[in-house]
């Protein structure tokens, strides 16, 4: 079941061993902390597998842009795995166009990220 | 839309976010820390770190840096002739093809750019002075930072160099003024202990009214607080006070030390030291107003008898008022010459008789209300330890201080704080 936090306003979903992040409609210094913070807040509770859902997301400034660059090596320091999904065609430009994708994979939608969480899983089981 | 187009929209997005950041700026450090976050977002730049240059310590101080690790410091060695050639420079540098006065830097530092991985040196400069550095790691394309990049990225550290320079101006501009206002204490204190001891000068004079001046100036600093008085005005009539007898200087010691009445002559020579006081201190730039005017007016009398103008009632500055209550107060609870000083009861029948034709009602009962509440233990005992060593039973004086209330202030018989 999907959980709100109400102070910061980050809606999130527990699935299996991963956790669902929803990111707003913009991504900015703001928004970009809150799911920042909660990423953080995942790997401290030892989730090793997020992902970052897009639906929602029209528009992702360049603070939001470092703040995602900062939250992919966080997941290397952790040795998780993050996910993107949901992403449209302009944050998936420029998620190329900056070479994010060489570190994130991407997913077409949630179902797709979880397949691939469920895979990996009986892969290394 | 075609990947140039957004990666051109990418960053004038970032640069116009820059501008308001920098513009819109309260705190310096969340000011810098959000440009950083942005010129590193512009390029998805994975670490880096933004540098303050201090010309004094002769060091670079990191003041935001991202994912630089726990091998990362907090000051960079650069030395005065090092900063001069970086900014001569002017240029982005990369470690590994630099053959400038930045790689010079860069390989200085080589071990602690290797560690943190950084490659990339934008010295931050502003009318031609090295104001702080930019240093930047790999993009997260891994790819090289292109010609492009670099000046999307210069002119992204221009603006980052111009914030950090206005900070530093403000910053100068504040401790200047905190350096003057420590100047002005203390000359002010100066100037105070200055005063004070030409009070003393004064009634070292008259053998007769040795503290006189000093007491007048403390008289009159607790009336003028009970009258609500701002601190500076307290502290003006306080150097009214210490300074209102200093036109004595100018009358005949004899007249002055005469153990007798004064007669006619002596009263002429003696009505003399208001005006000469005035002219004493008028060309003196006091750091409180109208410190000559109260030195010419305390013998000035509400009903226009005084001298040397017979100024009348509201003509009277008030701080001359406050001055002549309380050189009165003192001259008749101190022996004279010619008499013992006064009982306290007969001090203030004296008062009594005397509001309004010679003493201003306002300033009396501000003098009653100060003894009242000193008294009945509602403020600091001021008034009566001046008197202390000269007077007992003075809380007998409550019943008289509440009547000249009564009839002076319209009916308000106890003492009160009134501001």
């Amino acid at each position: 079941m999907a959980e709100t936090d109400r102070e910061t306003s980050i809606q999130t979903r527990a699935v299996g061993d991963a956790a669902i992040i929803y990111a707003s409609d913009y991504l900015n210094k703001l928004t970009g902390e809150r799911i920042e913070r909660e990423c953080r807040r995942q790997f401290d509770s030892g989730r090793r597998t997020l992902i970052i859902n897009f639906r929602d997301t029209e528009l992702i400034n360049s603070i939001g842009v470092s703040i995602l660059v900062g939250l992919i090596d966080a997941a290397e320091q952790n040795t998780a795995r993050l996910i993107f999904s949901d992403v449209n065609s302009n944050t998936a430009n420029l998620f190329e166009m900056l070479g994010l994708t060489r570190h994130v994979s991407v997913a077409a939608n949630e179902d797709e990220a979880l397949s691939w969480v469920e895979r990996d899983s009986a892969a290394t089981a | 839309m075609d990947t140039n187009t957004q990666r051109l929209i990418h960053t004038f997005s970032a640069l116009a976010d820059l501008g308001q950041e920098i513009a819109d700026a309260g705190d310096f450090e969340d000011m810098l820390r959000n440009s950083f976050h942005l010129l590193l977002g512009s390029l998805a730049i994975r670490r880096g770190a933004v540098a303050e240059y201090d010309r004094e310590a002769g060091q670079l101080r990191l003041v935001a840096s991202r994912g630089l690790g726990e091998s990362s410091t907090d000051t960079l060695p650069l030395s005065t002739e090092h900063a001069r050639r970086l900014a001569s420079s002017g240029s982005a540098t990369s470690l590994a093809d630099a053959t400038n006065e930045a790689a010079r830097f860069l390989e200085d530092h080589k071990k602690f750019f290797a560690t943190v991985e950084i490659d990339l040196l934008l010295p931050l400069i502003v009318r031609e002075q090295l104001i702080g550095v930019v240093l930047l790691g790999e993009k997260a394309s891994g790819e090289k930072f292109t010609e492009e990049d670099l000046e999307v990225l210069s002119a992204l550290s221009r603006h980052i160099g111009v914030g950090i320079h206005s900070h530093q101006l403000l910053e100068d501009v504040e401790q200047k003024a905190a350096e003057n206002l420590r100047l002005y204490d203390g000359l002010r204190a100066i100037y105070k202990e200055t005063v004070r001891a030409f009070a003393a000068a004064i009634d070292i004079k008259d053998r007769y009214t040795q503290g006189h001046s000093v007491r007048v100036g403390k008289y009159s600093e607790v009336i003028a607080r009970e009258m609500g008085w701002p601190d500076e005005e307290v502290e003006g009539i306080t150097i009214a006070g210490y300074l209102h007898d200093i036109g004595k200087l100018i009358v005949d010691l004899s007249v002055i030390n005469s153990p007798d009445r004064f007669n006619a002559k002596d009263s002429a020579e003696m009505s003399r030291h208001p005006a000469a006081g005035y002219e004493i201190l008028s060309p003196i730039s006091h750091p409180y107003a109208d410190i000559p005017l109260m030195a010419r007016y305390h013998h000035e009398r509400m009903d226009g008898k005084g001298y040397p103008d017979g100024l009348k009632g509201d003509q009277i500055p008030p701080g001359a008022k406050i001055v002549t209550l309380a050189d009165s107060f003192d001259a008749m609870t101190t022996d004279r010459p010619y008499r013992k000083k006064l009982p306290l009861e007969d001090v203030f029948e004296d008062f009594r008789v005397n509001t309004g034709t010679q003493f201003d009602p306002e300033v009396v009962c501000a003098f009653c209300r100060a003894f009242l509440n000193e008294i009945e233990g509602k403020k600091e005992r001021r008034l009566l330890n001046l008197l202390n060593r000269n007077y007992s039973n003075i809380e007998q004086l409550s019943p008289l201080l509440n009547e000249m209330l009564l009839e002076f202030n319209g009916g308000t018989m106890t003492a009160t704080t009134t501001h």
